[in-house]
Parts: structure tokens; C-alpha cells; sequence
């Protein structure tokens, strides 16, 4: 297929749709409407569902239901929005029912505004929800991948059965680029054998996450963590830029991850070593490759939209073998280039000082 | 009259006139002793069986007293979240038209912090049946005010009985989803004796017709008791029903859409 | 080759349309592009801008802090970017709207009566389009028929039937242009 251009929000929806997406639930919220608007055509002239809701809550909880029926279920939001879907995605994470949902985080606390941001990454990593779980957090850097992670989402969804996020920024979200998108799949006509469908020739099935013995709680706990274990050694995914001799690690997701992408050839054009880690999985997060590059570079320089939150899995990962410094823009500002490329410089000439090296 | 009662019986003289309703789970359940949930569960399954509807139901339970519901039928069943069972159901419903979809619903659940979803869905004319008990009270966290407790009702939050000038007064929730114009079917009825039980049942029918017919948004409101937390004997609790829930709540008929009544 | 052109104006007055035609050409000539609007919670009548990033490599950052090139279509637009244009960048300006006067000597100005233009076409919404031709036209980076091409193919189908006033606007824009800084 050919290349279009294609705006984040809109490549999403479609790739969600080709994906055999059958039935999406949601509510406005900038800047991921479009998304949802996309949908309301598609959709119905696809004769699947979408249903604006009355709220982040509702739409999560009808996503519970139609994930509960063992289709392909899907909502996206922004932050805000993503607050409100806590309780249901920490429900859904106990019931086993697959299903995926977009973030296009922008900047907060509270209401905030409607710029870029990643001030999303704890929310989203951390749980999204009471109890002890993760989603599985797939982080595009462009509309390619929004929609390469997105058809991917709903194949993870259904291997583990577990929640899936795309955790993308407005920037992603807004922005134009060429793209290409998957062909048209099928819908799924089959339907899981724990799915609520009627008990028609068979034992009745039950979708709940009410364990009232916590000795049984404890073992639905241990088969979450089992679960999260497998996906934490399969699906760590990353890109990865000049590290082969990076004197400095640059680390970064999405919007961060690409404009430090500038900053690092920039800094190549000056001579520097200087090498990208840009983590595709926030959930997992690619600690395993990260601490083997830790073996052999100097230092590390996390550039977050957010006051430093995927900096504490970087430096779990690191785990004290190299120095780790940060910058970062907060409340929907970007950072340019320029100004990582100072950062740059900066963190390489301490390190070098430090190590009693020539800058 | 003994003659008749020891005269020898054939098997053809043989009359089915009591069984266990096939939908309902031949397991005990974990309600209070005179608590009127039996009483509606077994209802919802009678209908559900002569209306041979088992095989394709999914029951949604909500949170409260009825959290286990899903334990005591015997269709396929899930669990929602507080107050979330409508946009649960509605995501169940949406996806395969074809099954029928009941929440169950106390009224906590229903009329408090899941007011939004309930209305939405009857707003919607979401094509789902709800079966709301509305006992006045939190039953499983320990008898609370509920946004239908009566004024003047003493409840472990309301220890000098409710006063409406500082928490506002019940919720009528049947009149007020009547008034939506997505909903088909809305009726009140009691639990509080046989009359009044057997219309419940005739209403409980009536609203899964309504779904099967595709209508519509149907709910049965179903006046009931709560012993254990209103502290008083389980035959006092059902004349507590008729004396003081039913003058607040008065039973009947809110909205009957003209399809309904050829069905 | 890495270009980055910021343009800005009323909401309205064809900011992301034009954009988009620039980011659809490049796409077509087989190089990489970005487009990103700026978006508010105004939906008319505001400033509105949007950047396109250029380039025959990848494309890390779509924003940058210093654009090559600035298509500025009002007053508030002229004050607020000509500061940030890069050293040796381009400056079009819709001078039939834009009174400021130019503050800088190391960038090179194209004021452009692009209204007035659109006005004699028969269009007042040409405006956009006219800028456009005159930019590519200054400033070289995509053929002049790569956005006839962008139009044919991107113009929304109810609007097909002003192709030719476009393609009209595109020319009065780029004859413009080549009559300020005589190409060869």
C-alpha cells in the first residue's frame, strides 16, 4: 500500500479499524478527538459499533462489557480522561478480558491545557488503577509506529488477554507525516471460549474480578504476576541509535525520544559520542538492554515531556553503574533540540571532568 | 378428605406444579434470612425459563448485597464496577443484539453512584433490562443512607434519622426514567406479599419481552426488604414495605410504550 | 537538504491548508515531512500556525526554534515570527494585510500583495495559495507544479471546481516572486 499523509490521530482510528476493531466506545477530549471522530464515520459505515458515551467512565466500562464478550474493544482518550478510566481498567486487568486504549497525553496536573505532554508515564506504567498490575505500554515516536504499535496492541491484547495502552503525546496525536497503513483484516467471527455469550451447550461462564477469599485473590495475583513475568522477557522493545561507541546514552519515549533523535546527530555532527535509547515499551521497559549498554558508556541523559518519571526505570535498570542526569519541559512545552544539545554538552563535559578525561 | 389424600396415586394423575426454576443455581445463597432478594432472584429466573431465554442471557450483578448474583443464576454472568453495570451491559448488548443483557441493581449502586449510567442508558433506549431493588438502605456495607432512604429513616449514617434539609431527599428513580425518551417499559412493584409478588413476576416478563421485542430501555423497580439493617423482624419488614416505602414510592405503571402492550 | 517552514495567521484564513499542500508536495517528490498545527480550544478567528519539517533524512524534531523559511499572513503573525526566523531564512509576508515594517538585515523579505492578488483572481480566499506560489518560487525546495500536483489531488471535492482559480493563484504568486528576485 502507498504511502499517505497521514495525522496521528486519524492513522490511529484507521489502524485500530483494519486491525478488526468491532466495536469503540468514547468521549471528546482534546487532542485526541479526532481519533473518535474517524470512528463515528468508519465505523458505522462498516456496520460495527461506536458509541460516543457519557463519560471516560462509561466508555471503559462498556469497553469492559464488549471486551467481556470477547471482541475486539477499543477507547482512547487524554489524560484527563485517563484518570477517570482508572477504576475500569484496573477491573478489566483483574477479569483477564483483552482490550486497548489510547492516551494522547497532554499536560496536566488537573485540568492543565491541551499541549503535549508525557506527564502520563506513572499513571500509565504504574498500575492505572488499585492493585498490583501493569498494563503492557506501547510508546510511537511517529505516525508509523502509532500505527504499527497500534495493530500490534490488539495482538498483544489477545496472546496475554490483558490491557494494552498506546501512550502517545498531542504532538503524536496532531501531527501529520507519511505513512502507511495495514491492510483490511477480517473481523474475528470466532468468539473465545470464555467469552459471555450465552450458555448455550455449555457450563455457564463468569468474567469478574471479586475474589472474597484472599487466599484465592493471593493465587489469581500470582497468575497476573506469572503473566507479567512472560511479558516482561518477551516484549521489551526498543530503537536504538549510534550507542556502539556512545561515550553518553540519550534516553528517551515518543515526542522526547525523536526530537532527541535532532539533538543527537547534532551533537554527532560536532564530534560528540553520543548514542539514542528511545523505549518503544514503557511496560515493559527495555531495562535489559539498557543495563547491558550501561556496561560500556559513561553516563546517561533522560530527556522526559514531564519532571522525570520514566527516570526512575532508567535508573532502576542502571542500577548505579553510571551517572544519570535529566531534562525535561513540563505543562505541554516541547523541547528543541537546541536545548538538548546543551544538555548534552553540559552532562559530557562533567562526565569527562570527572573521569579526569580532555573535553 | 383423608380417603382422598391416602387413596393410591397413579403416576398420570401426576402434576408438576413446584420445580427449581432451571436458571436459577441449585447452590444456597449468602442473603440475610428475610431478605427479599430470593424472592427476586427466583422470580427473574422463573421468567427467564418460560421465556427460554437461559441459554442466551448474560446477567450483569452490580456492587452491594447482590455482588454474587452472577453465583446464582445459571447463564453466563460478569460483575461490574459500583454503579456501572448499565455501560457494562451496554457494551455486552451492543456487541451481540441478539442475547439478552439484565443488570441487576440495588439502589446504591442504581441510584447513587451510578445515577449518570443508568440514565445515559435509558436515554439511549439501550435495549437492556434492569432489575432495580430498592430497599432504602447499603445493605453490605452495613445499613447506610441510600439516596431512596425515607426521611426520617434512622441508618448507621443517618443515626438521628434523615434529615432532608442537610442530605437532600430520596430519588424517585422510575419517575424519573419514565421522562427519558429512549425508555419503553418502567414500572414499580413491591415484594412485600404474594398479590404483589406474582404482579412483579408478570413485570419482570414483560421487560424481557420488551428487550426481545427490541424497544427498548425496560426496568423493573422492585420494593424490598432489608431486615438485617432496618432491625426489624423479617414479617415486620414486609409490613414496613406497604406502610412506609409504598406511600413514598407508590407502585405502578410509569411508562408503558403503546408496542408494549401487544406483547 | 532540511527545511522548515512556520506558517501563521488568522484561523481561516487557509494557515494549515497551505501547510498540508506543502507537506502532500514534498510527500510526493519522495521526501520525508511533518506537518503539526498549533490547536486551541478557539475554532475561528484566533492566531493559528503550523510548522513543515522538509528533508531528505529522517525527521527528528517537526518543531524547530529557528524556521527557514516563515509565511506569515498577518499582523500579529509578522511581529510575533519575524525574530525567530534563521539566519539567512525567509520572511513572506501577505503585505496587502501586514503593516509592520521589517526590523532585520540578515534575512531576506518577500512581502506579497497576496490578497490583493486573490482579490483580482476573484477569490479572496486565494490569499493562501498566492503565498505559496510566490514561496516555492523564491525559495526553491519543491517544483512549482509538485503543489499544482498537491492541489489536484488534495483539494477537498467539494471545492474542485476552483482547480483553476487555484492554479491561477499559484502562478500570479510565483510571477510575483520571480519579478522581486529574478530567478536565472
Amino acid at each position: 500500500m502507498a504511502k499517505e499523509l497521514l495525522k496521528g490521530n486519524v492513522a490511529i482510528a484507521e489502524a485500530a479499524l483494519r486491525a478488526g476493531l468491532e466495536a469503540y466506545f468514547g468521549y471528546p477530549i482534546t487532542p485526541q478527538t479526532e481519533l473518535l471522530e474517524h470512528l463515528s464515520k468508519r465505523m458505522i459505515q462498516l456496520n460495527r459499533v461506536f458509541l460516543q458515551a457519557e463519560s471516560e467512565v462509561a466508555s471503559i466500562n462498556m469497553v469492559y462489557g464488549a471486551a467481556s464478550a470477547g471482541v475486539r474493544t477499543m477507547t482512547s482518550s487524554s489524560s484527563p480522561g485517563i484518570s477517570l478510566m482508572q477504576e475500569g481498567f484496573s477491573y478489566i486487568a483483574a477479569s483477564d478480558v483483552p482490550c486497548v486504549v489510547v492516551d494522547i497525553m497532554r499536560g496536566g496536573p488537573g485540568l492543565g491545557n491541551i499541549q503535549p505532554s508525557q506527564g502520563d508515564y506513572f499513571q500509565v506504567t504504574r498500575s492505572a488503577g488499585h492493585g498490583d498490575y501493569h498494563p503492557i505500554v506501547l510508546a510511537p515516536a511517529s505516525v508509523q509506529e502509532a500505527i504499527d504499535f497500534t495493530v500490534l496492541a490488539f495482538d498483544l491484547a489477545d496472546k496475554y488477554r490483558h490491557l494494552v495502552m498506546i501512550a502517545a503525546d498531542g504532538q503524536i496525536g496532531q501531527m501529520m507525516e507519511p505513512a502507511e497503513l495495514p491492510p483490511m483484516r477480517p473481523i474475528r467471527t470466532e468468539r473465545p471460549e470464555w467469552a459471555l455469550t450465552g450458555a448455550k451447550g455449555r457450563e455457564k461462564n463468569i468474567v469478574t474480578s471479586l475474589f472474597m477469599q484472599p487466599e484465592e485473590e493471593e493465587a489469581f495475583n500470582q497468575k497476573i504476576q506469572a503473566r507479567l513475568k512472560i511479558i516482561r522477557k518477551n516484549e521489551q522493545r526498543w530503537y536504538e541509535y549510534l550507542t556502539e561507541d556512545a561515550d553518553l546514552l540519550v534516553i528517551g519515549f515518543g515526542t522526547a525520544g525523536r526530537i532527541a533523535y535532532s539533538a543527537v546527530e547534532a551533537a554527532r555532527e560536532k564530534g560528540l559520542k553520543v548514542g539514542l535509547l528511545r523505549p518503544q515499551t514503557l511496560w515493559p521497559f527495555p531495562e535489559d538492554r539498557l543495563s547491558e549498554l550501561a556496561d560500556r558508556i559513561r553516563g546517561c541523559l533522560v530527556v522526559e515531556m514531564n519532571a522525570g518519571q520514566m527516570i526512575d526505570d532508567v535508573r532502576l535498570a542502571i542500577s548505579g553503574q553510571v551517572p544519570v542526569n535529566f531534562y525535561g519541559r513540563m505543562g505541554g512545552m516541547i523541547p528543541m533540540p537546541d536545548d538538548i544539545l546543551t544538555a548534552i554538552e553540559e552532562t559530557l563535559t562533567r562526565l569527562y571532568s570527572a573521569a579526569g578525561l580532555p573535553i | 378428605m383423608l380417603a382422598t389424600l391416602n387413596a393410591p396415586i397413579s403416576e398420570n394423575s401426576l402434576q408438576v406444579v413446584y420445580e427449581y426454576p432451571e436458571s436459577l443455581s441449585p447452590v444456597v445463597t449468602h442473603y440475610c434470612p428475610g431478605c427479599t432478594h430470593g424472592i427476586a432472584h427466583r422470580l427473574l429466573a422463573e421468567a427467564l425459563d418460560e421465556l427460554g431465554l437461559r441459554e442466551k442471557t448474560i446477567l450483569v450483578a452490580p456492587v452491594g448485597c447482590s455482588v454474587f448474583a452472577y453465583q446464582y443464576f445459571e447463564t453466563d454472568g460478569c460483575e461490574a464496577a459500583h454503579g456501572r453495570a448499565p455501560a457494562m451491559a451496554t457494551g455486552l448488548k451492543r456487541v451481540q443484539p441478539d442475547k439478552t443483557v439484565v443488570t441487576y441493581q440495588g439502589d446504591g449502586d442504581l441510584v447513587s453512584i451510578g445515577a449518570a449510567e443508568i440514565l445515559h442508558a435509558a436515554a439511549r433506549g439501550e435495549n437492556i433490562t434492569t432489575i432495580f431493588i430498592n430497599n432504602a438502605i447499603y445493605g453490605m456495607t452495613g445499613g447506610q443512607m441510600a439516596p431512596t432512604t425515607l426521611p426520617g429513616q434512622k441508618t448507621t449514617s443517618s443515626p438521628f434519622g434523615r434529615n432532608t434539609t442537610m442530605t437532600g431527599n430520596p430519588i424517585r428513580m422510575s419517575e424519573l426514567l419514565a421522562n427519558m425518551d429512549g425508555s419503553a417499559y418502567i414500572v414499580r412493584r413491591s415484594l412485600h406479599d404474594v398479590k404483589n409478588i406474582r404482579k412483579a413476576k408478570k413485570a419482570i416478563i414483560t421487560a424481557l419481552k420488551v428487550q426481545m421485542a427490541g424497544l427498548g430501555f425496560s426496568m423493573v423497580e422492585l420494593l424490598s426488604s432489608c431486615p438485617t439493617n432496618w432491625s426489624i423482624q423479617p414479617e415486620k419488614a414486609l409490613e414496613w414495605i406497604e406502610d412506609n416505602m409504598v406511600p413514598y414510592f407508590p407502585l405502578g405503571d410509569y411508562k408503558v410504550r403503546d408496542e408494549v402492550n401487544g406483547l | 537538504m532540511h527545511q522548515s517552514f512556520l506558517l501563521a495567521g488568522f484561523g481561516g484564513q487557509g494557515v494549515m491548508f497551505a501547510g498540508q499542500l506543502l507537506a502532500y508536495a514534498a510527500m510526493d517528490e519522495g521526501l520525508e515531512v511533518t506537518w503539526i498545527p498549533s490547536y486551541g480550544p478557539e475554532m475561528r478567528g484566533g492566531t493559528a500556525h503550523c510548522y513543515v519539517v522538509i528533508s531528505d533524512k529522517k525527521i527528528g524534531s517537526p518543531i524547530v526554534n529557528n524556521p527557514d523559511v516563515v509565511l506569515a499572513f498577518n499582523n500579529p503573525s509578522f511581529t510575533k515570527y519575524e525574530p525567530i526566523v534563521a539566519k539567512g531564512g525567509l520572511l513572506a509576508s501577505n503585505a496587502s494585510l501586514i503593516t509592520e515594517q521589517s526590523r532585520r538585515e540578515d534575512i531576506t523579505y518577500l512581502p506579497v500583495p497576496a490578497t490583493d492578488i486573490a482579490d483580482e483572481i476573484g477569490n479572496l480566499r486565494l490569499m493562501n495559495v498566492v503565498m505559496l506560489g510566490a514561496v516555492v518560487t523564491a525559495h526553491a525546495v519543491l517544483p512549482l507544479d509538485s503543489i499544482k500536483r498537491a492541489l489536484e489531488g488534495h483539494l477537498p471535492a467539494h471545492r474542485r471546481d476552483m482547480l483553476p482559480d487555484n492554479y491561477t493563484a499559484l502562478e500570479r504568486g510565483a510571477a510575483f516572486a520571480n519579478a522581486l528576485f529574478p530567478v536565472k
